[in-house]
């Protein structure tokens, strides 16, 4: 009897991991040699513009070497995984997948050969691309200049690097098939849901994932992470003092910036870069649909909440005392110590340490000969639930890509002290934000100040 | 009050908490070696090293700098002994008008102490922040590179002698 049950539980384990195995199972689809068509110029172009609202180029690319021939460490809970080669060469890059291999792989997750791939791969999203934009995808990179340089193997622990694991993984969270358009809104929102949740990917990192890395589906746009910074919530629960208009969000996807809300940093900041090529219509679209997600939709009652954000910020602005202008104060002018801490303290206050550090730019009234930095009552890492962001701004600044002209910040990880800049963010946040002091401010300094930005290593 | 460690020696200050370095360097204790370029912490004039990192002075209000070491070009030698790193700016005619080479030759100065022969892609990545109008770039990458070559001859000389 017992031997009977054993067996019986045998079996059927056996045959539900040989289902499981059968339905996992893809062939190899042969390799073509290089493209026998001459790709259309226009579809190319159209290609062009969807790679970019894809960010194709960031994952694929690594830092310093040629564009698309793989290599950045993407950096997940689960391990690190390189970028490939989705360049046309045969070896190395994808130069003998046909159409049909490629549109699986984004798709299905599966590559040319029939290996399962990880999730670091979009296709979760991808999965919803229309084959004409696949198509056009295709002829965008075939036409790309063929780099060779290998694949680097995935840093991923074992039970985890078997690939089948993957298709487990699918089996919960990939779920194919077209994004059903909604009849009740316009055609420029569901162009724009299209765009941004499938080749843009936004929920990548702007939806919270669970412990196994899937989307969490009821916790769309509530916020994320992304290489140790916050990719802040799009939905209600957004940090931003200003509830996001779509026109907001078309400036900030287009510049880089927007005035209410500050600029793209950490993470946002390529992503910026590579929408350059989006087209000027999907971009607007994609801005349509997520800001169709801020908490405030009524006009009127965003107006209300704008103009209240916008006058506490001033009103906290103005109140920061203004460096010394000019001349210095010394010991025999009466109004020397203004500013001084009590008793002499061996730790300056953060108001101290604005004033001397931070005052120059961020004050209210005064331009800066290239740029001038938003109140910091409107910028959301002050106003976020967690002092990461502003702590890692704090510390390595903002920089523009380099080559390219932007906004810039200083970072202060070398000239300050851990006690002295969370005395600083503690100070900034009380200052600028009508929100609750970050409890520990301390701890998540250590904490940020061990998780540093993926290394420009060479392989 | 305030007390400041600049190239080892104590200065007692009393101006401002708020105020920061560079004003003091400059206008209290006479070092004119850094200059004010920008005043926002952008073109690297105003370097110092504080702990051996580079900072920019026009940023950094004095109060946090109570029990650091802070370095200027006065550090670094005298007009008639120069260090290594004025040596060789000088050696490879690296100023033109001269104004960000104070804030060069800290930040070089700083990047030897911490990298003894760095590759020209390190110099270049540390050497970023500071800005050159003239356009004399190259010839402060040769001096650094010269500096790093010097220092390590030194080290070498150092290590012969106490033998």
């Amino acid at each position: 009897m017992v031997w009977r049950v054993l067996l019986t539980v045998v079996v059927v384990i056996g045959s539900a991991f040989g289902a499981f195995y059968a339905w996992a199972w893809n062939s190899e689809i042969p390799p073509t040699n290089a493209p026998a068509t001459l790709f259309d110029p226009g579809i190319v172009a159209k290609g062009a513009q969807l790679a970019a609202v894809g960010n194709c180029g960031i994952c694929h690319t690594q830092a310093g070497a040629k564009p698309y021939a793989g290599g950045f460490p993407v950096q997940t809970p689960f391990g690190t995984i390189y970028g490939t080669n989705i360049t046309p060469d045969p070896d190395t890059g994808i130069g003998s997948w046909s159409e049909t291999a490629f549109r699986r792989a984004l798709h299905e997750g599966v590559d040319r050969t029939g290996n399962h791939l990880y999730p670091a791969f979009p296709y979760d999203h991808f999965t919803h691309a229309t084959d004409s934009d696949i198509g056009a995808l295709y002829a965008f990179l075939m036409t790309r200049e063929p780099v060779a340089k290998a694949n680097r193997a995935p840093a991923v622990p074992f039970p985890l690097n078997v690939r089948l694991f993957a298709a487990g993984w699918k089996l919960l969270f990939l779920h194919k098939g077209q994004i059903p358009p909604d009849a009740s809104k316009s055609a420029e929102w569901n162009r724009g849901a299209y765009l941004a949740e499938s080749l843009g990917h936004c929920g990548a990192c702007h939806t919270p994932r669970n412990v196994l890395g899937g989307e969490k589906r009821d916790g769309q746009f509530a916020g994320g992470q992304s290489e140790g910074w916050l990719a802040p919530a799009l939905n209600a629960a957004s940090p931003a003092p200003v509830s996001w208009t779509a026109e907001q969000v078309y400036a900030y996807l287009r510049n880089g910036f927007a005035k209410q809300h500050g600029l793209a940093a950490g993470p946002m900041q390529p992503v910026v870069r590579n929408l350059k090529k989006a087209s000027d219509a999907d971009l607007r679209a994609i801005a349509t649909y997520v800001a169709s997600f801020a908490g405030l939709q009524n006009d009127a009652d965003r107006e209300q909440e704008t103009q209240k954000a916008l006058d506490f910020a001033r009103s906290r602005d103005s109140k920061v005392p203004m460096p010394p202008s000019g001349a210095i104060t010394t010991s025999t002018r009466a109004d020397a110590k203004p500013g001084r801490t009590n008793n002499d303290s061996a730790a300056p206050s953060g108001a101290v340490i604005f004033v001397g550090a931070c005052a120059s730019c961020h004050h209210s009234g005064g331009e800066l000969p290239v740029s001038r930095p938003i109140e910091l009552g409107l910028s959301t890492p002050v106003n976020a639930p967690d002092p990461a962001a502003l702590l890692r701004i704090v510390l390595d600044g903002i920089h523009p890509s380099s080559g390219e002209r932007g906004p810039i910040m200083p970072g202060f990880s070398r000239a300050l002290t851990d006690p002295q800049i969370t005395a600083l963010v503690s100070h900034v946040r009380s200052q600028f934000s009508r929100q609750p002091a970050w409890p520990n401010i301390a701890a998540a300094l250590t904490k940020v100040r061990q998780n540093k930005e993926p290394a420009t290593e060479a392989p | 009050m305030t007390v400041l460690n600049v190239n080892g020696q104590q200065h007692r200050i009393d101006v401002d908490p708020r105020t920061p370095l560079l004003y003091v360097l400059r206008n209290e204790l006479k070092l004119n070696a850094a200059k004010f370029g920008c005043g926002l912490g952008q073109c690297g004039a105003c370097t110092v090293l504080v702990d051996h990192e580079p900072v920019f002075s026009c940023i950094l209000p004095i109060s946090v700098l109570e029990g650091r070491y802070i370095r200027t070009v006065e550090g670094l030698g005298s007009e008639g002994r120069p260090g290594p790193v004025q040596s060789a700016f000088i050696e490879e005619q690296a100023a033109q008008c001269g104004y960000c080479i104070p804030g060069m030759m800290m930040r070089a100065q700083g990047l030897l102490e911490h990298n003894a022969s760095p590759s020209d892609a390190q110099i270049r990545d540390a050497m970023a922040p500071n800005l050159c109008r003239c356009g004399t770039q190259m010839r402060i990458l040769r001096a650094v590179r010269r500096a790093a070559k010097a220092m390590m001859a030194d080290a070498g000389t150092i290590q012969e002698t106490a033998k």
